[in-house]
Parts: C-alpha cells; sequence; structure tokens
C-alpha cells in the first residue's frame, strides 16, 4: 500500500504572543487550550509527531482543543512551516516541494473562506483556473459538483447568501474542484446543525468511496468513529493512540473512545 | 438544504504513482490576475467615482475657479495638473491593493484559496502588485483629459516626451501599488482610520502634487524633509514628462527613486506578506 502522508518526528514551537499570527488558529489559541507554553511565552504545538497515512485511507486526527490538530493540517498543506521533523505529503516534502504539494490536495478550512467578491460558481471556476484547469473543463466540473453537493441553485448567489452549512459545501466543491489526490478538513462540521451534518457525513462517505485519500481533524468522537478507517489519537502535540476505532474502544472497559481518551492522557476531553 | 446525490465516481481519482503534470507558474499567475480583473470590472462605476471624485472637485476650485479668480499665478495649472494625476495614479493603486489586503487577511481570510494555489507565496503578492499597477494607470487615464477639460488651456503642456511619461506611468504605479501591498500586510482591520490619517493624509498634502518640489526652495528644511515621501517623484516624474516647462526634479534623479523604493517596498512587501501567509 503506497503511503499518502508521512511525516517523522514534526515539530512546531510557536513564538512568544505577540509575535507572528498563526494562520488558521483561533483567537486566544495559545492561552486558551492544552498546548504547552514554555520558557519565554513560546507554545510547543507538535512535540515529535510520526504518522502514516495510507492512500485511499479515511484518517481522523483527533485531540482536545489545542492538541495540536489545526497545526498537524497547517504544516500538511504547506502553510505552517515546521520548527522540525520533515512531512511529506502526496509523495513531495512541504517544505521543499511546496508547489507540488498544493498542486495534489484540497483543503476544507474549519470556518468557510469563500472569496467574497464573486458568487459561488465563479469561486469553484477560478479555484480551478489557479489550478490549470481549462475554462471548459472547470464549468463543467462546477456546475456537477454543486449539482451533487445539492447547492446547485445557489450557483449565482452571492456567497453571503449561503447558510452555514452551504458555505461548506461550497468549500468542499472547490477542495475538490482540481481533483486532489488527498482532501484536508479541519472540523468541517464545526457549528452545523445535526442535518447539515449528517449530508457532510454523506457527501464524505462518498467521497471516500470513491477512492479518495481523507484528512479529517474533529474533536467530535462520533464523527470520528462514525467516518475513520483509523484514528490517531493527539494531545499536546504528541501522538497517544492510533487505531481501527473499534480497535480503540476495546481498550476500555466502557467502548468509548472518551474514555479511552481519559486513561491516555490523564485529563479530560474538554481540558 | 437540498439532497446530495448519490455515490457515482465523478472524474477518476489521481494518484500519486500517476499525478496531475505541474500547472506552469504564469498559468496561475494570468488565473490570479484574471480574478482580480473580473472583480475590477464589476466594481467599475464604484472604480472610476472612488478614483475621479477628489481630484477632479480638486480641479474644478484649484484649476478652474481659483485662477478664474485671479487667486493664482497664470502657469499654476501647469504645475497642479500633472500632481493631480499623480495623485490619482497613487490613490487607485494603493487602495486597490491595500483594501483587499487588510481585509482578507486581517478578518475574512478569504485570500486562503489564493494561497492555496500551486505557485510560490512571492507569485501571489507579486499578482496583486501588478493588479493595483493596471488600475492606477486607469485612472490616470480616466483622470487626465477630464481634467484638461475642466482646467482648459494649460501653458506648457505636451505630449512630446511619451517614452518618458510611459516609463514615469509605469514606474510610478509599480512603486505604489508596493507601497499598498505594504500597508495592506502590515495594518490590521482596526487600524484603517490611523492609516488613513497618519498616513494618507500627510502623504496627499506633503507629495507635491498641489505644488512643484522646486517651489518648496522657500522652506528649505521642507523639501527635504518631503523626500521620504513616494508620491513627490510620481508627482515631479509627471511634470518632468507632461509639463517640462516647470522647474522639476531632474529627470534621472527621479526615475532612480522610484525604482528603489519600489524595489524596497516590493521586498518589505514580500517578506511580510510571507510571515501573514505562512506560520
Amino acid at each position: 500500500m503506497t503511503a499518502a502522508i508521512v511525516t517523522e518526528g514534526l515539530r512546531k514551537v510557536y513564538p512568544a504572543a505577540g509575535g507572528l499570527a498563526i494562520p488558521g488558529a483561533q483567537p486566544g489559541w495559545a492561552s486558551s487550550n492544552g498546548a504547552e507554553p514554555r520558557g519565554g511565552g513560546e507554545t510547543v504545538a507538535l512535540e515529535g509527531l510520526d504518522l502514516v497515512v495510507n492512500e485511499g485511507e479515511f484518517f481522523g486526527l483527533i485531540g482536545p482543543n489545542g492538541a495540536g490538530k489545526t497545526t498537524t493540517i497547517g504544516v500538511l498543506t504547506t502553510r505552517v512551516i515546521p520548527t522540525g521533523g520533515t512531512a511529506r505529503v502526496a509523495g513531495a516534502d512541504v517544505v521543499r516541494q511546496s508547489v507540488t504539494v498544493r498542486q495534489r490536495i484540497g483543503v476544507v478550512p474549519q470556518r468557510p473562506n469563500p472569496d467574497r467578491a464573486l458568487d459561488a460558481w465563479e469561486n469553484l471556476v477560478y479555484h480551478a483556473a489557479y489550478f490549470g484547469v481549462n475554462r471548459k473543463e472547470a464549468a463543467r466540473r462546477a456546475t456537477e459538483l454543486l449539482e451533487r453537493l445539492g447547492i446547485a441553485d445557489k450557483a449565482r448567489m452571492k456567497v453571503d447568501q449561503l447558510s452555514g452549512g452551504q458555505q461548506q459545501r461550497l468549500m468542499i466543491a472547490r477542495a475538490l474542484i482540481h481533483e486532489p489526490m488527498i482532501l484536508f478538513l479541519d472540523e468541517p462540521t464545526v457549528g452545523l446543525d445535526p442535518n447539515a451534518r449528517n449530508s457532510l457525513w454523506e457527501i464524505l462517505r462518498d467521497l471516500h468511496a470513491q477512492g479518495r485519500t481523507i484528512v479529517m481533524t474533529t474533536h467530535y468522537m462520533p464523527e470520528a468513529d462514525e467516518l475513520s478507517d483509523r484514528i490517531a489519537l493527539i494531545d499536546r502535540g504528541r501522538l497517544l493512540a492510533l487505531d481501527t476505532p473499534e480497535n480503540l474502544k476495546k481498550q476500555t472497559p466502557d467502548g468509548s473512545l472518551e474514555t479511552f481518551f481519559i486513561a491516555k492522557s490523564g485529563r479530560g476531553w474538554d481540558a | 438544504m437540498g439532497r446530495v446525490s448519490a455515490a457515482t465516481a465523478p472524474w477518476p481519482v489521481a494518484s500519486i504513482a500517476n499525478p496531475h503534470p505541474p500547472v506552469p507558474a504564469g498559468r496561475v499567475f494570468v488565473a490570479l490576475l484574471s480574478r482580480d480583473l473580473r472583480v475590477a470590472r464589476r466594481e467599475l462605476p464604484f472604480f472610476l467615482i472612488r478614483t475621479v471624485m477628489q481630484p477632479i472637485l480638486f480641479v474644478i476650485v484649484f484649476g478652474y475657479l481659483l485662477p478664474k479668480m485671479g487667486f493664482t499665478q497664470p502657469g499654476y495649472q501647469a504645475a497642479l495638473l500633472p500632481g493631480i494625476l499623480a495623485l490619482s495614479l497613487m490613490l487607485a493603486s494603493a487602495q486597490s491593493v491595500t483594501l483587499p489586503m487588510v481585509t482578507e487577511f486581517g478578518w475574512t481570510k478569504e485570500i486562503e484559496d489564493r494561497l492555496l494555489a500551486p505557485v510560490s507565496i512571492d507569485l501571489v503578492a507579486i499578482e496583486k502588485i501588478v493588479n493595483a499597477m493596471i488600475q492606477g494607470i486607469i485612472a490616470a487615464i480616466v483622470v487626465l483629459p477630464l481634467a484638461r477639460l475642466v482646467m482648459g488651456p494649460v501653458p506648457g503642456f505636451t505630449f512630446s516626451h511619451f517614452p518618458e511619461l510611459a516609463l514615469v506611468v509605469v514606474l510610478s504605479a509599480a512603486a505604489a501599488s508596493a507601497f499598498g501591498l505594504l500597508l495592506g500586510v502590515l495594518i490590521s482591520p482596526q487600524q484603517i482610520g490611523f492609516m488613513f490619517s497618519l498616513i494618507i493624509t500627510p502623504m496627499i498634502f506633503f507629495g507635491c502634487a498641489y505644488y512643484p518640489w522646486r517651489g518648496l526652495d522657500v522652506v528649505p528644511w521642507l523639501k527635504y524633509a518631503v523626500l521620504v515621501n513616494p508620491l513627490v517623484y510620481i508627482s515631479e516624474g509627471l511634470r518632468a514628462s507632461l509639463t517640462p516647462s516647470v522647474a522639476h526634479m531632474p529627470f534621472i534623479a527621479i526615475i532612480a527613486a522610484l525604482i528603489v523604493l519600489t524595489g524596497g517596498f516590493t521586498w518589505a512587501a514580500l517578506v511580510r506578506f510571507r510571515m501573514r501567509a505562512l506560520g
């Protein structure tokens, strides 16, 4: 089996607060989470993370807020430069071959960030153009994706007029329009109502069934349990466990991932 | 919310063994630029109002009414017209990159989809400069005939130095756009008001747009203090090429300053852009 992602000893230390902004990080990120502040105010977000994700796998990355999930996705999607270690994504190094990596991945962010100057359809067609897809083919794919994601009737709407769930679907369409090998989703169902969440799960299962590699972060255990082939449980930037959901659950008396996490980390899930 | 269609493989999934071929950087650049031009076309009426309104009102008062009332010396229009053009070019260039960058980086994060494009992060930033240059040059082309129309005949006005004019316009647009990008990646959304009152407004008034630089011979310390202001070289460059009879800074000094400023602003903007784009 080919590895889609390999990380070795991946480290990320953010400088003291007041230094650089952390792309994709939530406000108050460094202070309100479990990541470890060090002397001088530095924050260790990843501490030697080793992961292998196989091609075609649905890989769940779970952990509480501040575990290092968003930083991991940031490094793997070339948007965060690691402090140490290496990461290869879709056959290319995330630092030295970042352009190649970007060409081969699709990213669905934690908060939808569509191009607000464009309508939904243009968001897709222009994004495809950035990846060298010709106009006719981009138009065909945009129409088809909007149709498949159930938002074809919103194609000509300004993105501000779409609901949160619809914007999230648009982000998935955008992440897919250039046919990426690997799809990254960072807590894609945060803020979605149960209906929108269920239909997003349906979309993800569908994409996985087509053989696409998917890496999804979540701090919502049932989501990881429901969708993932394997789950990596991380906390404070370290890997606590990596196995199938069934095997992880077998290791606790009540068969719950949360109990497993508490046993492994020595702290509550919402810590 | 609409229903999701059933699982059907719409197109083949690329694999590591069989990846898509790399996309040439030039093609990505053109796509990024066409996105910005599409947005600019859609906002053209607002762009024209924003760009033309202030210079034309200024021209009506200072280039038409005051001369007609006899409050200005004959020949003032020859100093004013290039200055007004310089102002339009600089403000249009800077505005078309600064405000979008402040919002997209600091607030909506919508720049992300372009930062995910398979091209160097620097090229995404350079594209922003090129787009702003185009908008600044369009602003100058729109304002020139309107200003000339309002002012009436301008003594010494000539197109006979067209190659010099073209060089000045392109370099000025580059310097202003790079400066605009630098502001856009330095400033947070909360600091926009501060930027206008403490940076843009003093630049406008001390940019030798409303008076020629050589006129500052009467206030020597100010004559040298304003040299930190990029608008000075844009105004003087347009004077040197459009109304060369007005005493102006040496042309070679203007061109050298515009090249140095473009290089310096671009370098600083790229450094900061990378810092904002990458953690």
